[in-house]
């Protein structure tokens, strides 16, 4: 194991939600106790099924919520106690691209002004540097530069995830949270952009930390998994030792869930 | 039911600040009932100001607030300077004569409405179509003020329809059959006239929300269960179309009282429009301000029924009730 | 694929071609000289990604077309009934009687402002002259088949009340409630948890044994396919590349989209094991594009193996095995 102080620390996160919908408790534990660490270059995914905090979790480490109590550090600071415009250089190094990016991606915006606009927010570089550097980074992640121009709608399921990937590049950051980000893709989409995130990992260094249900994919694109019940990290560790022996009875059921493919000889119909 | 408590404190207090802000404006218009007089120079400057005191327009603005409000509290609503008496004997009548047109046009125009709406949205394509869609458009083009003048040119060109007012002369001595007949043949122009200018802004509502509902994932699977159409437009589309227009529903009751001065004006019904206007124009302080109240109470009225109304009709919003 | 019978199949799908309007000139093919067969009690899988027609496939089957959609040739008959022929009237009567169709999203399949048992009542309903009495006690029975223990107290329930898994066995429940003879599944444990989908893949199988239900079965959820499946279809750009039982199609894939689109999987080869290290391979390239595709084979820019009839023209269906049909220049055609 490297000696690298972890990139992201998390302890005792604790995060509870008013319940909605009719369905009986008032209050529901979205998160209870949790402790994570993940170490820089790392791929962990947080698996689990819906309701089991995984994106309260994630968003969470990307301020988007507030827990209740717990502490969360970034590259050894504490980032709970970042306000307003302090809050902005750890927006720049952690980055989110989420499920279903026709609702993530501003619809009348192009392309490449998607990409740009972080950019924007943040002051970095002249108008037409932004505009240059958003061109290359549509190269990038594969979008054709003659397809800056077009909307969101316009572009395919998988070309709005890369859009949605080359945006989150856009400031250079160091942690990538990918939630549910492959839902809704065509299995050969996914293995695309599976792919594409890798390459962009090696070169960027960057650190992924990947939130889904789907087990069987988070276990071909992540090292390291954490499976999440009830609001708790029940279990963790590679992929191998997870799939070999599994302490959790929910993790078995996890594993238990994938399909498998027939393993008997053809059958003669 | 707590929801609808708050909603219930919040209009009362909201009524409140509209009394107050009223009381406000109107006293900020220039001049006052007795400006008149002063034009006058047979009434000297000491008459005006002795009518002033007399009647408390001298007071200090608080102090005519709170006794504005405390004949409010006796059912006064205040004193007619022009009619020489409290407002609310004055204010009934002329409410209910609004009342009983308003709230004919509106359940008609509803009535309408959704059928026609419903029968649009199902049938987007087609001549009948684009006849509606020119239809609506073209009544929507067109201000109120030139209906209700249309409408009066046509009764007197035709005669089919009296000219105005609400009953014609003798109409106590009239059996209760011909009092009914007298006061609908005097209705039936205003009526037409609201109607006309409801119409096209309700139709397309109706049709917009029943196409968002045909178009919803479930009624396409309800015709795939061999559901009839008939019973997927009625027992689908429609009750999933319903929220949007309930609250719509809310709105025409809230402005009932309000929605026809222009109409009644221009048709002479004895209403409270033709009152108000009067009142404007005379500055009868309290006489403006009884009617403005009273469609206040109403609009927060019909805003608590729509409320009500989409909580009985919609269980999610029931469930997030709990 | 037509079998070589003298009884006519359940479903005989032949030649079908199907177009979109797309603008005043242009029309996208969605469906392209399809041909299949399902048997009674059969089930058979349909394996293809976004865009390949296998939904207008579907939709056709019961009428449900929209309006932009025209059939320009081929038929579907059901029990040698020609379905394309039938009026409105007739068509309704097919429709969720004889055969029903259980859709991808449950959140969006059921109206949600009404309980669910009378929507699974009213199914029955639209087919039998039944009292409301019968029909609601068929729709508690319909209910309890689909698993609920407490079948009176989900009859009452709302939609949101339920979750995305018992969500999706009242559509079953819908679907099954006038015991159709074919069911068509487009992607029924797409969007559900991994554990909600297991349950739900040892529903439909269970039902399907009770009830001999033949099931037209669309989905990538290759471990229904193959547990359920007898034969497996893909289909690529509106045409069936490739078709052969479960063992054969995933073990030993013959099409070179079969081929790229299953090492694109990220499934496990065995139950329980681990996956294989690495990521999943992609097909190179994009999705063809439907407005305009090539006079010849649709997958040929994306072809590691492609020769240069590709080009030409598109390859006929030939026949390496028994049951084993692909459409592939490398196999001859």
């Amino acid at each position: 194991m490297e000696a690298e102080p972890a990139l992201v620390r998390v302890s005792g996160l604790n995060k509870r939600y008013a319940r909605r919908g009719g369905r009986g408790s008032p209050c529901v534990q979205a998160l209870a106790d949790v402790d994570l660490e993940i170490a820089p270059g790392a791929t962990l995914a947080l698996v689990g099924e819906s309701g089991s905090g995984k994106s309260t979790l994630a968003r969470c480490l990307a301020r988007l919520e507030e827990p209740e109590s717990g502490r969360i550090w970034f590259e050894g600071e504490d980032v709970l106690a970042l306000r307003g415009r302090r809050l902005r250089p750890f927006r720049e190094r952690v980055q989110l691209v989420l499920q279903d990016s026709a609702a993530a991606l501003d619809p009348r915006l192009s392309a490449a002004e998607i990409v740009a606009e972080p950019l924007e927010i943040l002051g970095r570089g002249g108008k037409s540097e932004r505009r240059g550097r958003a061109r290359a980074l549509l190269d990038t992640v594969g979008i054709p530069s003659a397809w800056g121009d077009r909307r969101p709608a316009e572009l395919s399921g998988g070309q709005r995830q890369r859009l949605a990937i080359a945006r989150a590049l856009a400031v250079l950051p160091r942690l990538l949270i990918l939630d549910e980000a492959f839902a809704g893709l065509d299995v050969s989409i996914q293995a695309q952009i599976a792919g594409l995130l890798e390459e962009l990992r090696v070169r960027h260094e960057l650190t992924y930390l990947y939130v889904s249900h789907d087990l069987a994919l988070m276990a071909r694109l992540a090292r390291e998994v954490a499976v999440l019940f009830e609001g708790r990290i029940v279990e963790r560790g590679p992929v191998a030792r997870l799939f070999a022996g599994p302490s959790h009875p929910h993790t078995r059921a996890l594993i238990a869930a994938v399909p498998a493919w027939p393993a008997a000889p053809p059958r003669v119909s | 039911m707590a929801r609808l408590a708050r909603r219930a404190a919040h209009g009362l207090l909201l009524l409140v600040g509209v009394s107050l802000l009223s009381f406000v404006l109107v006293e900020l218009a220039p001049g006052d009932y007795f400006a008149e007089m002063r034009l006058d120079p047979r009434i000297s400057e000491a008459t005006v100001r002795g009518l002033r005191a007399r009647y408390g327009l001298d007071r200090p603005l608080p102090e005519r607030y709170l006794s504005w409000l405390r004949s409010l509290a006796r059912g006064e609503m205040g004193y007619s300077f022009a009619y020489g008496g409290p407002v609310g004997p004055l204010l009934w009548p002329r409410a209910r004569n609004t009342l009983l047109l308003t709230a004919t046009a509106t359940g008609l125009a509803w009535l309408l409405a959704v059928p026609l709406g419903a029968w649009w949205a199902a049938r987007p394509a087609g001549p009948a179509a684009h006849g509606l869609a020119g239809l609506t458009a073209l009544l929507l083009a067109l201000p109120d003020l030139v209906l209700a003048l249309g409408l009066l040119l046509l009764a007197v060109r035709t005669g089919w329809f009296p000219t105005g007012g609400m009953v014609s002369l003798g109409h106590e001595q009239m059996s209760w059959e011909a009092r009914v007949r007298d006061v609908a043949s005097h209705l039936a122009l205003p009526v037409t006239a609201l109607v006309l200018g409801l119409l096209p802004v309700l139709v397309r509502h109706v049709r917009a929300s029943v196409a968002d509902a045909l178009a919803a994932p479930f009624v396409r699977a309800a015709r795939a269960h061999g559901i009839p159409e008939r019973r997927v437009l009625l027992r689908h589309a429609l009750p999933a179309a319903a929220n949007p227009l309930i609250s719509l529903f809310g709105l025409s009751v809230a402005g009932l009282l309000s929605m026809s001065l222009v109409v009644e004006v221009v048709m002479s019904w004895p209403g409270l429009g033709p009152l108000l206007l009067e009142a404007i124009l005379a500055r009868d302080f309290h006489l403006v301000l009884g009617p403005v109240l009273v469609s206040t109470v109403l609009l927060l009225g019909g805003n608590l029924l729509a409320d009500v109304l989409l909580l009985a009709a919609d269980p999610r919003i029931r469930a997030e009730e709990k | 694929m037509p079998y070589d019978s003298v009884v006519p199949a359940l479903l005989e799908i032949r030649d079908l071609v199907i177009h979109y309007a797309a603008g005043p000139d242009a029309s996208v093919v969605a469906v392209d000289e399809v041909s299949l067969d399902v048997e009674e009690g059969e089930v058979v899988g349909l394996l293809g990604e976004s865009g390949c027609g296998k939904t207008t496939l579907l939709l056709a089957v019961l009428g449900l077309l929209s309006p932009a959609a025209r059939v320009m040739r081929g038929s579907i008959r059901f029990r040698g009934r020609d379905l394309l022929a039938l009026g409105g009237l007739e068509a309704r009567r097919v429709r969720g009687a004889l055969i029903s169709i259980v859709f991808q999203d449950p959140s969006q399949a059921l109206n949600p402002v009404r309980r669910v048992g009378p929507q699974v009542a009213e199914v029955v309903a639209a087919h039998h002259r039944w009292s409301r009495l019968r029909c609601r006690e068929e729709a508690s029975a319909r209910l309890a088949e689909v698993g609920f223990t407490e079948a009176d107290r989900i009859y009452d329930a709302y939609p949101h009340e339920l979750s995305g898994g018992q969500r999706q066995r009242v559509v079953l429940a819908q679907a099954l409630a006038c015991r159709p003879a074919l069911v068509l599944a487009d992607e029924p444990t797409a969007s559900l948890d991994s554990t909600t989908q297991a349950e739900l893949r040892a529903l439909l199988g269970s039902l399907q044994s009770r009830f001999g239900l033949a099931l037209l079965l669309v989905s990538h959820d290759l471990g229904a396919l193959a547990a359920l499946a007898r034969r497996v279809l893909v289909m690529y750009a509106g045409r069936l590349v490739e078709s052969g039982n479960p063992g054969q199609v995933f073990h030993d894939p013959l099409h070179p989209y079969s081929r790229g689109l299953l090492r694109a999987f990220p499934h496990a080869v065995a139950a329980g094991a681990a996956p294989e290290p690495g990521l999943p391979v992609p097909i190179p390239g994009s999705p063809p594009d439907l407005s305009r595709l090539p006079p010849g084979c649709a997958f040929e820019p994306r072809c590691p193996d492609r020769v240069p009839a590709c080009l030409e023209r598109p390859p006929q269906e030939v026949r390496p095995g028994e049951d084993r049909r692909v459409r592939c220049f490398t196999y001859g055609g």
